[in-house]
C-alpha cells in the first residue's frame, strides 16, 4: 500500500504543474540545486555526531549506562529487556533497529518485552540525530530547549509504552 | 548545550573504552565513523535533491497551497507569528504529511527545507527561534499514523498480530509529542521573563 505513495503523489504533482503550465523540468532542477548546496552545509554537523556516537557505542558505554538505570526503570515497570533499546534509541536509528532485532530473536515479539520493544520503535525518533540535522543546516548555535524538551518526549514515549501495552495488551 | 555533550561523549569513550579494554574498538570507531557520516550525507543529498525539486513544483503549481489550507487550523496556534502563506510554513505542512505517512526517507529533505526556510523568514541568528524548536520537537517525536517497520519486525520474528501495538503506539506516540511541546512552551516562557 505505502508503496503507491510516493509515485502517485510525484504523477500528481506533475500532472497538476502541467495543467497550470509550470516548466516542471527546469523548476525541479532548480529546487535541486538549492538543496545540493544545503546538504553539503550539514556534513560538518554529521560528521561531529556521528564520530561521537560511534566511539560512544564502541567504549561500551550503553551497557554500563543500562547497569545504573536497572533500579529505576524496575520501579517504574519497564522490562530489563528494553533498556538498551530505550538507551540507544534518541542516539541511533540503525543501532536501535539492530537492538531491537536482537531482543525479538531473544523474546516472542507477542511477549510483554517484545510489544513494548515494538510500541517504542514505532512511536520514537532519532532525537540527537535529527537536531543535529535540522540546526546543522542552519547557522544557530544555540539550540535552548529543543534538545531537553525532545528527550522529555522520549522519555514520556519508553514510560507511556510500558503503560498502554500493560493497560491495553494485558 | 550540545557543546557539553560533543566534548563528554568523546571523553567518556576514552575513558571507558580503556577501561573496559575495547580501547581498539573505539579507535577504528573514531575512523570509520566519520566515513559513515559522509556516506549518510550523500546518501541524504540524493533525497534533498528530489524533493528539493518536487517541493518547487509542487509550489509553482499550487499543491502546497492546498496542504497547508489543510493544516493552517490547527498549526497556525502552535507556529505563533508564522506567515502561513509563506514558504516555510509550506514545507513544514509537506514535512508533516510525510511523517504521517510514514515516508522517513522524505521528511527529512522536506523538514531541512523548512529549518532553511525559517531561517529566511525569521532572520538568521545563532540563536534557536521558537517556531524552529517547536517544529524540531514535532520531527524528534515521531507522529506516523503506521508503525510499518515495527509491524514488518514483529511478522518476520513470527507475531501473531503485528498490528496489535497500534493504537499503544498512536497513545504514546500522542502523550510523547504533547510532552514535548509542553516542555519547550514552558521554557520558552520562562527564558523571557
Amino acid at each position: 500500500m505505502s508503496d503507491y505513495v510516493i509515485p502517485f503523489f510525484i504523477a500528481a504533482v506533475m500532472i497538476i504543474g502541467l495543467v497550470k503550465k509550470v516548466d516542471v523540468f527546469s523548476e525541479f532542477t532548480e529546487g535541486a540545486k538549492e538543496n545540493l548546496k544545503a546538504a553539503v552545509s550539514v556534513l560538518p554537523a554529521l560528521v561531529a555526531l556521528m564520530t561521537a556516537i560511534g566511539m560512544f557505542k564502541a567504549s561500551g558505554a550503553l551497557d554500563f549506562i543500562s547497569a545504573i538505570v536497572s533500579p529505576l526503570t524496575s520501579f517504574l515497570g519497564f522490562p530489563d529487556e528494553c533498556i538498551p533499546l530505550a538507551i540507544i534509541r534518541p542516539v541511533s536509528g540503525s543501532g536501535a533497529l539492530a537492538v531491537f532485532e536482537s531482543i525479538l530473536t531473544d523474546v516472542s515479539p507477542d511477549s510483554f518485552a517484545g510489544r513494548v520493544a515494538s510500541v517504542i520503535i514505532g512511536s520514537t525518533e532519532t532525537t540527537f540525530y535529527t537536531i543535529a540535522v535540522y540546526y546543522g543546516i542552519t547557522k544557530v548555535k544555540k539550540t535552548r530547549q529543543a534538545l531537553p524538551a525532545s528527550l522529555a518526549a522520549d522519555f514520556t514515549g519508553f514510560v507511556i509504552s510500558a503503560l498502554t501495552v500493560r493497560i491495553i495488551l494485558g | 548545550m550540545i557543546k557539553w555533550i560533543f566534548a563528554i561523549m568523546l571523553i567518556i569513550s576514552a575513558i571507558l573504552g580503556a577501561i573496559q579494554n575495547k580501547i581498539s574498538e573505539v579507535s577504528s570507531a573514531a575512523l570509520n565513523s566519520c566515513v559513515e557520516a559522509v556516506e549518510l550525507c550523500i546518501y541524504l543529498t540524493g533525497g534533498m535533491c528530489m524533493w528539493g525539486g518536487i517541493m518547487r513544483v509542487a509550489e509553482k503549481s499550487g499543491v502546497t497551497d492546498v496542504l497547508a489550507k489543510l493544516f493552517r487550523p490547527l498549526l497556525k496556534h502552535l507556529f505563533k507569528g508564522l506567515d502561513t502563506s509563506g514558504k516555510a510554513f509550506h514545507a513544514i505542512c509537506m514535512n508533516i504529511t510525510a511523517n504521517l505517512l510514514g515516508l522517513g526517507n522524505a521528511a527529512t529533505p522536506l523538514g531541512l527545507e523548512a529549518m532553511k526556510r525559517l531561517e529566511e523568514e525569521e532572520g538568521e541568528s545563532e540563536v534557536t527561534s521558537r517556531n524552529m524548536v517547536l517544529f524540531v520537537v514535532l520531527n524528534t517525536a515521531s507522529i506516523t499514523l503506521i508503525p510499518t517497520t515495527a509491524a514488518s519486525l514483529r511478522l518476520k520474528h513470527g507475531s501473531e498480530a503485528p498490528m496489535e501495538i497500534l493504537p499503544c503506539v498512536l497513545i504514546t506516540s500522542a502523550c510523547a509529542l504533547m510532552v514535548g511541546l509542553i516542555t519547550a512552551i514552558i521554557f520558552d516562557k520562562g527564558e523571557r521573563k
